[in-house]
């Protein structure tokens, strides 16, 4: 199965990048013919089911290798950088929607309420605009924006925390104290989840009593598509936390040797950091 | 699995045609594939722009309806873009980057794979939209708002093609950058490193980090077509051109990510035909860096005529402008290496230096559009497609050519057709700029891009640039013979193919064994940089 090229694993072929195709493709596919009309969502469901299989096989045969002892520390290495510039992908990817945030709150929204007067003479005469808003054309919508206080405030404490027992799970591992990495690694499970209920109910919070929804003009689409992304995120982010939590208790990881966990603890702290931009820009200012 | 470890010690590929090429984690094959994919994605964009140049043959509506012939001009520049210069260098890098480092493989094979095996599918999957009611993306490949809205079904299908082109090629360069950083042979370091491994190892930092933006654009773009957010509608207090400027903050670099890795091959093959060192080795790197970095300083100069703050009408004309300095400083340094050298002139060197001249015009007319003022009266006209098309044709199309001929012998241990390759060089040095030279007087006198039909004072020109056009075409067939002859046969090629090249993959055979460096070659601390 593996070839040991001057130490460096370099293995043989594998045939769940080619599932991996199959699955996006059925995902999107499904999902462009969903969003037409023309199909129902099962298509959408099939293509997303064939790419969960696809992270199990994959991730699991990575995992099997790992743990037979094939990859040394240059392999290691590499498994680093690919983490550190997916990580940097994601945050550019973030990046796009805090830069449109930013977009219609200092040129766009002020724009169209009378700042640049040729903007507002020829498209929407005599709004006044300020944010949060809806839009010039949504004016007649009843709606509240969302708050920062109780539930974001209260979010930002669990995941903060959060952060702070993976790192506590983190010393534990590299001093080997297995029952206390397994301790803290339930409860960053715990709080990332306990977060996503509350951004759950912050949602239909949303939607039943301030009428926010994700139609509500650019507030609306800047507060859902953000918070949704990140919320996708957290999700994942508990996903992963939760197969290492299960690995730990497996015995996998060494103090030494430990990239899996790693990684999925960058990959939470860039989540954690990335709340922090909303908290400050979509909740607070 | 230990007991499997032995078994894998033969070193020949896997004999089983699928799971060679299906299930590869092999650079080299992987690289082949993507070398194959591009040529093929390049003639089908190809053809379009045939279609394309033979509707504007003569002024009036001939050939085919303008909404087909917009959306030709749409795909034309997403499979040439997407299909066929990104993975092309995606393929030299997948080549040639371990073996000129001396590494075993790609630093993530099975990544590797993955990268390469979705631009089929997403390329299926955007060609597939010609064939479905309401025809494929007419919008242009920029796909602004309200207009790329407007579409029928083929919308959405589009929008998850590029998003799946834009997956392939963040995992293609992530792969490139961790082998670059971690798989270099022992001695080797970045300093000493041949230009072309730099140059990606920049391109790859670009990739990352614009084609997550453009995902987050088209994803907006989705959103308002279906969920009903107001991204880029001025009733719902967004703006088109928000979508302008997202989509110009990945499409600067783009362009950028399409010409550094041609300035790497460039850099390796000029030394090799002058006998000489690359002039100036650490200035061509840092130079490549400053245009990385400029690269994102610039993206509002694609829309002058939007409207904007005068002093960002300034600060971009001027960040544009400081970019012709790195720029220059690689081609004086290329010219430097060519003064007293050696020069012999086979095929490799004659398309670099043709890429050297050529390229330069396109820089220049890049200059032009830079001035603000000026830019007003060139904006959208055919000026731009000159301007583009010579340092993507002349620039990135001539730099793969050059890096195909430099280094087929050694991907397949023959020598290439010299007589052939040069007959290739000059039908295509000639046609090429028949066929977009004169676009810059058309342009200049104001007939606009992306428009079937023209005003009859422009019929001279657009003829002459139909003809080149389909000269250009035509010989491209002759590098598709050149290509096949080789594979199949020819005189056989030695392990240094060019008497003046150096670099590690020179001193493996041609081809190389299906595992490059079994064990890493030691890089002698003295020894000169490569190139």
């Amino acid at each position: 199965m593996a070839q040991a090229q001057g130490g460096y694993y370099v293995p043989h072929g594998s045939y769940w990048p080619l599932v991996g195709c199959i699955g996006l493709t059925t995902s999107v596919v499904g999902a462009s013919g969903y969003f037409n009309g023309d199909w129902s969502i099962w298509p959408l469901l099939v293509g997303a089911a064939i790419m969960a299989v696809m992270f199990f096989g994959w991730f699991g045969t990575v995992i099997h290798e790992s743990v037979s002892g094939v990859y040394n520390s240059q392999v290691d290495r590499s498994f680093r950088w690919g983490m550190t510039w997916f990580i940097f992908s994601e945050v550019m990817f973030f990046g796009a929607f805090f830069g449109a945030l930013f977009y219609a709150r200092v040129f766009s929204v002020p724009w169209l309420g009378g700042e640049d007067i040729v903007t507002n003479q020829l498209l929407w005469d005599s709004v006044n605009l300020r944010w949060p808003t809806a839009g010039p054309g949504f004016g007649h919508l009843e709606w509240e924006p969302m708050g920062a206080w109780p539930l974001p405030t209260i979010n930002t404490l669990l995941l903060l925390t959060s952060g702070v027992t993976l790192t506590i799970a983190h010393h534990a591992l590299k001093a080997n104290q297995r029952l206390k990495l397994v301790l803290f690694m339930w409860a960053t499970v715990l709080l990332g989840t306990t977060f996503l209920i509350f951004q759950g109910y912050e949602y239909i919070h949303a939607y039943r009593e301030l009428n926010l929804r994700l139609d509500t003009g650019i507030y609306g689409s800047t507060f859902f598509m953000l918070t949704g992304f990140h919320g996708v995120h957290v999700i994942i982010g508990t996903v992963a936390l939760l197969v290492i939590t299960l690995r730990c208790m497996r015995g996998h990881f060494t103090p030494g040797h430990h990239f899996g966990f790693e990684g999925v603890a960058w990959y939470w702290h860039f989540v954690d950091v990335v709340w922090l931009g909303l908290y400050i820009f979509v909740y607070v200012l | 699995m230990t007991a499997m470890t032995h078994e894998a010690e033969h070193h020949g590929p896997p004999s089983n045609f699928f799971q060679r090429w299906l299930f590869t984690t092999n650079h080299k094959d992987i690289g082949t594939l993507y070398l194959v994919f591009s040529l093929v994605m390049f003639f089908i964009g190809g053809a379009m722009a045939l279609i394309i140049r033979a509707e504007l043959f003569q002024p009036g509506l001939q050939l085919v309806d303008p909404y087909f012939f917009n959306q030709m001009t749409t795909l034309h520049a997403l499979v040439m873009i997407f299909g066929a210069v990104m993975p092309a260098f995606t393929g030299l890098a997948n080549w040639m980057i371990p073996i000129m480092i001396g590494a075993p493989d790609m630093a993530l094979p099975r990544m590797n794979n993955w990268s390469f095996w979705l631009l089929p599918f997403a390329f299926a999957i955007l060609l597939s939209t010609l064939f479905m009611p309401g025809g494929g993306p007419a919008g242009g490949w920029t796909m602004y708002p309200p207009l790329m809205l407007q579409h029928g079904m083929s919308f959405p299908f589009v929008i998850f093609s590029v998003h799946l082109m834009g997956i392939s090629s963040i995992m293609g360069a992530i792969n490139v950058i961790a082998t670059v950083l971690n798989m270099r042979a022992p001695g080797m370091s970045l300093m000493k490193m041949p230009m072309f491994a730099w140059a990606w190892l920049i391109t790859g930092f670009l990739i990352i980090g614009v084609m997550p933006v453009l995902a987050g654009a088209i994803t907006m773009l989705l959103t308002d077509q279906y969920f009903g957010t107001t991204f880029f509608s001025a009733a719902g207090g967004g703006d088109p051109v928000l979508y302008q400027h997202i989509f110009w903050f990945f499409g600067h670099p783009e362009v950028y990510i399409m010409i550094l890795p041609a300035f790497g091959i460039i850099s390796a093959i000029i030394p090799t035909f002058s006998r000489k060192p690359l002039f100036g080795y650490s200035s061509m790197v840092y130079a490549i860096a400053s245009i990385a970095f400029l690269s994102f300083l610039v993206w509002a100069h694609h829309m002058f005529t939007v409207g904007m703050l005068l002093a960002g009408s300034l600060f971009f004309m001027y960040a544009t402008m400081v970019i012709s300095v790195p720029t220059g400083v690689k081609v004086f340094n290329w010219v430097a290496t060519m003064w007293r050298g050696s020069l012999t002139f086979e095929t490799p060197m004659l398309f670099a230096i043709a890429f050297v001249i050529l390229f330069t015009i396109g820089g220049f007319s890049g200059l032009m559009l830079s001035i603000v003022p000026a830019d007003f009266q060139y904006h959208d006209t055919y000026f731009v497609v000159a301007h583009f098309h010579y340092v993507l044709v002349t620039g990135a199309v001539f730099s793969i050519i050059a890096a195909t001929y430099y280094w087929l012998p050694k991907w397949t241990g023959h020598m290439y057709d010299e007589r052939l390759g040069k007959w290739h060089f000059w039908l295509s040095v000639i046609f090429v700029n028949i066929l977009f030279f004169p676009q810059h007087f058309l342009g200049l006198a104001g007939m606009p891009r992306r428009i079937p039909d023209y005003a009859l004072q422009f019929a001279e020109f657009n003829m002459i640039s139909t003809i080149g056009a389909f000269g250009f075409g035509f010989a491209q067939l002759i590098f598709l013979w050149v290509i096949i002859k080789c594979v199949r046969g020819g005189e056989k090629a030695p392990a240094k193919v060019w008497d003046g090249a150096e670099g590690l993959e020179w001193t493996l055979s041609s081809p190389p064994p299906y595992h490059s460096f079994t064990t890493p070659p030691v890089i002698p601390e003295t020894e000169a940089p490569a190139r």
